[in-house]
């Protein structure tokens, strides 16, 4: 989107310029008789030429934006696709009444190393659960350590010493080393090893935070949307608050989470870190952008359909809730989209009320502390294991592909309402 | 009276207006003209009116041609709608008028085996008349209906006149009835004259209506006098 | 036409002297004048004289603009519409009005004309609304070409059809006037015709009072013209005469074109 922005500023730029050379070179010259003629003049050609100009620059704009989004997306897609591949090992699992106490004790001590550590110490927990194990010996599927993943994956600094550089060649070789599906990425929440973060906590927080996000701001914004447009006389009272409204859009976002924590954690009470708090605070920044596209689709309505409706002596209400209010949906849920999918991508507001931390369970109920998507994906960024930083570039994927699907949404929403009149 | 806003609508009524006074001018010389070779018992300028009749004839086509166009095409209003309505009206009379001035000559060219004796009298019925239509032009050119209204009130004059000129040409067929032929020649004549007289009379009344909108046709005097009498005082 | 005016001169509307200003610019100068009832009565005018702002105080459209104030008294078979006690909804059903560009509602046919007697909970829906929506189109003459439509929306009409939907729409809820603000500026000569056809029928059971820039226009479908200019009323009589022989220099001028 930013990209977008630059490239329309680039380009008014550039027009700005070529506006003063036609300005500048506007010297009166004798009109030639005829509009056929063969030779062209010279001011015909400087003419021609501008044009020209003026369209390489603006062919070079849109090039360059593309270039770079076109960068940005290789750059993340190349990133991100290993994360969705994950590296299983098949060993052989001694389900010993010593593994209930030392989970070690459950693989053999070769391989301790190669498989993964968060799946080891889930051994004892499993056997508790199933007790009638105990004493069996299998040959299973298990999944490997990150640094096995990373080193099958050969990217360099994967820290796998070599002499498990050795053992998994030979399980290679062996055919005891497989790439499957990486399910967990999107099953499980955070974890301490790479191998069993996902984004599912981060998601499911999301989910809840927007939720309360849409609930919040939606029904308050369009209806003082609606006030102002429909209801409100045009006063020095209403037009402050307009003015103000369009500032608050203008707000860095980190001062509503100062706002948040001051209001809802601080005053209400609201538990730390809760869905429920970032939901309000996030309300709180979407409501401006809310507002404002509100008015400016009713707006949008032709005057000639509330002057129709009034005519028939329909009443302000009626006027806008059986006329406008349905005209100008499209162009409300538009900007409702909109507003919540900016929402969605934010950060910063999130870091004051608590919700950059590290959360490994999906919560249960909106006052559970929680996470969201973009925080998972900087908290992953800041880690320096070679294994979570495919997993923040496949956060950032997800990321934007629910962002895009919702801007897709509200395109197409937008060119429904085109249609209707 | 300002300009019309579209020019060329304005260029139209004025040319169709210097039209309607170039037929009149014509018509009115066609009448001298007659009366002239009757008085001077000169056939050449008989036959002139005769064959200048055409093109009197030929105005009329014109005229109504252009007033045709402007009401199709201009679709005038108030004043422009009666100027138009009272031309096209004008231009009938004006050529009544011509066909009567050419009567006159036709009859002339008869005076040749029939002399006549009293030809000073039609002269000064012909004077009469000929002011009756220089008034009925001007005041259609300058819009003016005082003028408009000596024209209509001399009417009583000529017709006057008239009569007691056909009590003396029948006076005269019946003391000499070798007379007869000239007597009835002379009454034609007079009677050509009279009925010029009642044309330049019409013309006077559609100018009338022309310049406010007021219908004095077919009523009397009196009537005529007190619809736009208030006015004619405004302008004195 | 003159013999009409003698027979036929009940007032509908008598307004006493308006005066209409938008904040402190007074667009009317006290108009007094009489609309009679089953007569259609024309405003015409240059650009800004008042004509429109003029029919729009008939319905107190102009009420929704803030700077408007009005002052005199219009009375409507007797009544003072600008008395504290009236009620705008009901005044604008006695009073209803037809647009300059046709305003459908982007719903259907149907829900066009039934829209206006629901709110006003003149007839429920079913057979009789079914019934009323037929006879308010079949008056604006446009049943026999949308009667197998009904459900399209009403958006979708050629232009001229669009505006006898709406004026099916206003006489749906039986009022005793129709203002039409320039009702065929948008339509072409064909549609426009069907339209000045419709408003010789309409006259029979309605009051209406048109404003139009087209003088022709004015002059084929009127009674009545009034002629107004910078916010006065400069002439007001009956068509015939305004067209043939108008008393005022002003009113002379701008119907045979002289107008600045």
């Amino acid at each position: 989107m930013n990209n977008g922005t630059e490239m329309n500023n680039a380009s008014d730029m550039h027009k700005g310029t070529e506006m003063n050379n036609i300005a500048l070179d506007s010297t009166v010259e004798t009109k030639s008789a005829s509009f056929m003629n063969t030779h062209k003049s010279p001011r015909q050609l400087k003419r021609e030429r501008a044009d020209k100009r003026f369209h390489w620059y603006g062919f070079t704009a849109i090039a360059m934006a593309l270039a770079f989004l076109v960068f940005f997306f290789i750059d993340i897609i190349g990133q991100a696709l290993p994360a969705f591949d994950k590296t299983e090992v098949q060993v052989t699992i001694n389900y010993t009444q010593a593994a209930t106490k030392n989970y070690n004790k459950a693989v053999d001590k070769s391989v301790r190393r190669i498989v993964s550590r968060a799946w080891l110490r889930s051994i004892p927990q499993y056997l508790q659960a199933h007790p009638e194990m105990i004493g069996s010996s299998h040959v299973e599927w298990v999944p490997a350590d990150s640094r096995v993943d990373q080193f099958i994956k050969e990217h360099d600094g994967h820290g796998l010493k070599s002499k498990y550089q050795r053992t998994v060649k030979k399980m290679q070789q062996e055919n005891r080393v497989r790439s499957v599906f990486n399910t967990t990425l999107f099953t499980r929440g955070d974890s301490k090893l790479p191998e069993y973060a996902g984004i599912w906590a981060a998601a499911v927080g999301s989910v809840f935070t927007l939720l309360i996000t849409m609930l919040v701001a939606v029904p308050i914004g369009v209806m003082t949307a609606i006030y102002l447009e429909e209801f409100a006389a045009d006063n020095r009272f209403t037009r402050l608050i307009e003015v103000n409204i369009n500032n608050l859009a203008a707000i860095p976002s980190i001062l509503y989470g100062l706002l948040g924590l001051a209001i809802f954690i601080s005053f209400f009470g609201v538990p730390r870190s809760s869905a429920l708090a970032g939901g309000l605070t996030l309300a709180l920044m979407t409501l401006p952008v809310i507002i404002i596209t509100t008015r400016a689709s009713l707006r949008a309505v032709p005057e000639s359909i509330r002057e129709a409706a009034y005519g028939l002596g329909a009443s302000n209400l009626q006027t806008a809730w059986h006329h406008v209010l349905p005209l100008a949906m499209p162009g409300i849920l538009t900007g409702s989209i909109i507003g919540l999918a900016q929402a969605m991508g934010e950060t910063a507001p999130l870091i004051i009320v608590g919700m950059m931390a590290y959360i490994p369970d999906a919560p249960t109920s909106i006052l559970d502390a929680t996470t969201v998507l973009p925080a998972q994906v900087y908290t992953w960024s800041t880690e320096s294991l070679r294994g979570y930083s495919e997993r923040t570039a496949a956060g950032i994927l997800v990321l934007l592909t629910v962002l895009l699907s919702l801007n897709a949404l509200a395109v197409k929403l937008r060119n429904r309402a085109q249609q209707t009149w | 009276m300002n300009q019309h806003t579209i020019k060329r609508f304005e260029d139209e009524l004025n040319e169709l207006k210097d039209k309607v006074l170039a037929m009149g001018g014509l018509v009115e010389k066609a009448t001298k003209r007659s009366m002239n070779s009757l008085i001077k018992q000169d056939a050449k300028r008989a036959h002139k009116v005769i064959e200048r009749d055409h093109a009197i004839n030929a105005m009329e086509i014109e005229i109504d041609e252009m007033s045709r166009t402007i009401l199709a095409l201009r679709q005038p209003a108030a004043s422009d709608l009666r100027f138009v309505m009272t031309t096209i009206k004008v231009v009938t009379d004006l050529e009544r008028m011509g066909d009567l001035a050419e009567n006159i000559a036709e009859n002339m060219l008869k005076t040749e085996e029939h002399p006549l004796t009293q030809v000073s009298s039609l002269q000064s019925l012909a004077d009469l008349v000929l002011d009756q239509l220089k008034e009925a032009l001007d005041a259609f050119a300058k819009g003016d209906m005082a003028e408009a209204m000596i024209c209509i009130e001399s009417d009583n004059k000529v017709h006057a006149k008239y009569k007691s000129m056909q009590r003396e040409y029948l006076t005269y067929m019946m003391e000499d009835p070798r007379q007869i032929t000239a007597g009835l020649i002379a009454s034609d004549i007079a009677r050509s004259l009279e009925r010029i007289g009642d044309h330049a009379v019409n013309i006077a009344e559609m100018v009338v209506y022309m310049v406010k909108g007021h219908e004095v046709r077919h009523v009397d005097h009196d009537t005529a006098a007190a619809l736009i009498g208030g006015e004619l005082q405004d302008k004195t | 036409m003159n013999s009409d005016t003698t027979t036929h001169n009940e007032t509908k509307i008598s307004i006493r002297d308006l005066k209409l200003w938008y904040g402190d610019f007074e667009a009317l100068h006290g108009i007094d004048l009489d609309i009679l009832s089953g007569k259609v009565t024309a405003f015409i005018g240059p650009s800004g004289c008042g004509k429109s702002t003029f029919l729009r105080t008939m319905n107190r459209m102009n009420d929704r603009i803030p700077s408007c104030r009005v002052e005199g008294q219009i009375l409507l078979e007797g009544q003072d519409i600008y008395a504290p006690e009236v009620d705008v909804v009901q005044l604008r059903t006695h009073v209803g009005m037809v647009f300059q560009k046709p305003n459908p509602f982007p719903k259907s046919i149907y829900e066009n004309i039934a829209y206006a007697p629901r709110i006003h909970g003149l007839v429920s829906d079913g057979p009789d609304m079914d019934e009323l929506v037929e006879t308010s189109l079949k008056k604006a003459s446009i049943w026999n070409e949308v009667k197998d439509k009904l459900q399209q929306s009403g958006t979708a009409l050629s232009g001229g059809q669009q505006q006898r939907l709406c004026i099916a729409r206003t006489i749906a809820v039986k009022p005793d006037v129709i203002l039409m603000d320039e009702p065929c500026s948008a339509l072409d000569p064909i549609a426009t015709a069907k339209i000045e056809e419709l408003m010789d029928e309409l006259k029979q059971e309605f009051t209406i009072v048109i404003v139009t820039h087209n003088m022709q226009q004015a002059a084929r479908v009127s009674d009545y013209t009034a002629y107004f200019y910078l916010g006065d009323l400069i002439e007001y009589a009956d068509t015939h005469t305004i067209f043939t022989a108008p008393k005022h220099q002003k009113t002379e001028d701008y119907i045979t074109g002289r107008f600045g």
